[in-house]
């Protein structure tokens, strides 16, 4: 199916998300899923980013509103922790930082080429004046 | 598994398992997949979609790959809410026969389309959804313009937006008619649920769902859905731009129950003045030549007179 460019398909497709059976969806989490090639989670849209999120694990407080208003489901959250970002599918649109609401910051935007040990070990400290 | 989702707080909605997939191609800080996978997120049942043609349906399935974890048609620009009342009927006469192969399971239809394929071309099909009572959920992306395909103007595109088809000049302040109150129009229709939601109200939200989910007949949905490319703002901005929304009363919550029983649902503590809405966005940034000022007093006049009337509505049970 992969080999068949796009006037060789017949009209009307149908793509098949996952590779065989698969019964409870909604009860099943991303890692255990058998996704087929033709699900987008199996592409990567990192080369649209100019700008990266970086997550500080020390300031999270789970409250999971980056993960609510994450549009690209790239914020994995997993037994009710935030336990990372899914680089391969976010775009650099920076809502989690605006809707992140500890102080300092647990999520910020850097360049894509920034190093995330430098970011993290520079981290800015608590802003005193901001309520 | 018919019982609904049990969601107490963000951090248990937060263990759902989305059925919303990354690397779709809707721009960086849309609120269209927010939008989505709050509604997906509200249940456990299957879920039967569709979407029509528009920025969702472009962007989530993209030759060769699929960004829907379930059961997803798309068939033309009008006709998404009939494809799934299609697949409802079907649904029901299996069932009524006793041939369905899984009889315990409940799944969801739902139809997902935008403010271009409901309010202007997919309108005599909801219509006719709504009138022949299927037990069908459409939810309407409110985007106010045809944003896939470059920004030109729909019968939701407010007074003063500059929209290609409509754009702001020297002799033009752009769009010249106001927004179409499709959720009246559909409550009219005397289906059991209709109601307005919008992303960053998202326990608001799920609790809307469910209600709908759990009714026996149409439901209409309306969403705001900021979008960063047509209404020219920041792409980290769309929260910010949902609260501002919400918050000047531009799109007040309510719900209407059996198409006559009103209830607002989100009351701000603090009401934001439609300029600040406006100011936050490129489309409208030729209102604040001092030759177009006067529209600006106009938008709040018309905001305050429609939540004035939903809140007489409310009191009055009408």
């Amino acid at each position: 199916m992969a080999n068949k460019g796009w006037d060789e398909f017949e009209i009307g497709a149908m793509l098949r998300t996952f590779e065989g059976k698969i019964d409870d969806i909604a009860g099943t989490l991303q890692e255990n899923r058998a996704y087929s090639q033709n699900s987008s989670f199996v592409a990567s849209v990192a080369d649209w980013r100019i700008i990266k999120p970086v997550f500080n694990k020390d300031f999270c407080i789970d409250c999971q509103f980056c993960w609510v208003y994450c549009p690209d489901i790239s914020i994995i959250s997993r037994d009710k922790k935030m336990i990372g970002i899914d680089m391969d599918h976010c775009k650099g649109c920076g809502i989690c930082v605006e809707v992140c609401p500890t102080n300092p910051k647990s999520l910020m935007m850097f360049p894509e080429k920034a190093d995330e040990e430098t970011e993290l070990a520079a981290w800015p400290a608590k802003n005193e004046e901001k309520k | 598994m018919s019982e609904n989702k049990n969601i107490k707080n963000l951090k248990e909605f937060s263990t759902s398992a989305d059925r919303f997939e990354g690397a779709n191609l809707l721009c960086p800080g849309c609120a269209h997949s927010i939008i989505v996978r709050e509604v997906l997120n509200a249940t456990n049942d299957d879920l039967i979609l569709s979407a029509s043609t528009g920025c969702l349906e472009v962007c989530t399935a993209v030759y060769p790959y699929t960004s829907w974890d379930a059961s997803w048609i798309h068939i033309g620009f009008e006709n998404g809410s009939t494809a799934v009342a299609g697949a409802e009927s079907m649904y029901k006469a299996l069932k009524t026969k006793g041939r369905l192969k899984q009889p315990d399971r409940n799944p969801k239809f739902v139809s997902f389309a935008g403010d271009g394929a409901s309010y202007d071309i997919g309108f005599q099909w909801i219509s006719g959804c709504m009138e022949r009572g299927h037990n069908i959920m459409h939810v309407v992306l409110d985007n106010e313009v045809y944003a896939n395909t470059g920004g030109q103007r729909s019968s939701s595109t407010p007074i003063g937006s500059s929209a290609t088809t409509s754009p702001e000049g020297r002799r033009s302040y752009g769009e010249k008619k106001n927004k179409k109150d499709m959720v009246s129009i559909m409550a009219s229709h005397n289906i059991p649920y209709s109601a307005q939601v919008a992303p960053n109200k998202w326990k608001d939200m799920v609790k809307k769902i469910q209600h709908g989910f759990s009714v026996d007949g149409p439901v209409f949905i309306n969403a705001v859905s900021p979008c960063t490319t047509e209404w020219k703002f920041d792409p980290k901005d769309t929260m910010h731009l949902a609260d501002l929304a919400t918050d000047s009363l531009v799109f007040p919550l309510y719900e209407i129950i059996d198409g006559h029983e009103l209830n607002i649902t989100y009351r701000p503590k603090t009401v934001v003045p439609v300029e600040e809405y406006l100011a936050a966005q490129g489309r409208f940034k030729h209102l604040f030549k001092d030759e177009y000022k006067h529209l600006i007093k106009e938008w709040q006049e018309r905001v305050d007179a429609k939540w004035a009337q939903l809140n007489r509505r409310e009191e009055a049970r009408v």
